[in-house]
């Protein structure tokens, strides 16, 4: 399946499933590497977390109207993911739930993705 | 500048498509040469922002960026194109002396009489300086009389200012069809280069200019890298 625009149904009813049992994530936010080579008053900041395991018991997304949708999960040690900045997702043959935020130059700029198996290493 | 016959040239970078802009003309240069050349290409680009258009994914990025390399192997008419799988952005965590030891094997299996890599501390991204780093420090555990040549790559916005000229520019005008096909391989990277290459205005001639007339190197004293890591 291809990456296809937010269909705000579909992802809460995917968030729902990969709710309450053991998963994977891969979390990530990027404004690239080049950001501050092509342009000094880019300060550049990223990150990226593959292949971390969870267990969510709330998984809730929020926004789209002016913004861009975010993903807030809540942990069973009460801890917290949050995404914020995304804009389309897919599943794919892997069963890999993936949530993507495509900047307007076509970029990836943040990540959310869920996952019963481990990530490729 | 004319290229030196050699018995094998050894390119290692650390994306698919690190080779396309500066050094393929020159890849293939030395293919028509006759000499044999190997592609050690440590990641799969896997972690890039371009995804493709239509985007793909993170998880498929990988897929996309590897038939792109193999792709554009076929057209530089690659020898031997080699992939380590490394994770892009992570070389310069990875345990220590781990890709020197790839490096190494490597040199000791090719045994390359030029090596074509990037320039430390002027080749931007931390995968290219990691790259850098790791090359370096493979060849200078060889004997001195097994040392390859090493041409590297610098394009840090320093790099004119601080090494001065490129010793070696390779001219490359002749090769301005082919090393847009090689650029067209990488589609996942290029499109706006692509796109840029193409127009008919200032940003296209200078894009046409940098790109299509000389690929640039700087040779590199394996005794400097040696002196100074003594004295850091
Ligand atoms: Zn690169």
């Amino acid at each position: 399946m291809k990456l296809k625009p937010l269909d705000e149904k579909k992802v809460q009813s995917l968030l729902d499933e990969y709710k309450n049992e053991p998963v994977y994530i891969h979390v990530e936010v990027t404004n690239g590497v080049y950001a501050s080579h092509n342009n000094d008053e880019v300060f550049n900041a990223g990150t990226f977390l593959r292949n971390i395991p969870i267990t969510y018991t709330e998984g809730t997304l929020k926004g789209g109207n002016n913004f861009e949708h975010r993903v807030g999960l809540k942990l069973d040690n009460g801890g917290w993911v949050y995404v914020t900045g995304l804009s389309h997702y897919t599943v794919n043959e892997n069963d890999e739930f993936i949530l993507h935020g495509i900047d307007h130059s076509g970029k990836l700029a943040a990540a959310l993705e869920i996952s019963r198996k481990e990530f490729k290493k | 500048m004319t290229l030196k016959e050699e018995a094998h040239v050894l390119v290692v970078f650390p994306h698919p498509d690190d080779e396309a802009f500066g050094v393929s003309a020159t890849i293939m240069k030395y293919r028509d040469m006759g000499v044999p050349v190997t592609y050690a290409c440590l990641t799969y680009g896997d972690m890039g922002r371009n995804i493709g258009n239509p985007p793909s994914t993170r998880e498929d990025l990988w897929k996309i960026r590897k038939a792109e390399q193999e792709e554009a192997g076929r057209l530089m008419n690659l020898s031997e194109l080699k992939f380590y799988g490394y994770r892009d952005k992570t070389l310069e965590f990875e345990e220590k002396g781990k890709i020197k030891g790839d490096v190494l094997e490597l040199l000791h299996e090719l045994k390359p009489t030029r090596l074509i890599s990037f320039y430390p501390g002027y080749c931007v991204h931390p995968d290219h300086e990691a790259t850098a780093e790791a090359v370096l420090d493979a060849v200078a555990e060889l004997a001195p009389e097994d040392r390859p040549t090493l041409t590297l790559v610098a394009f840090d916005k320093r790099t004119y200012e601080d090494l001065g000229e490129p010793q070696i520019q390779t001219e490359v005008r002749d090769y301005t069809d082919r090393k847009m096909k090689v650029l067209s391989a990488h589609a996942s990277q290029t499109a706006q280069l692509l796109i840029d290459l193409s127009k008919d205005t200032q940003i296209g001639e200078l894009a046409r200019e940098r790109w299509f007339e000389k690929e640039n190197f700087y040779l590199y004293d394996i005794e400097d890298w040696i002196n100074n890591k003594g004295n850091k």
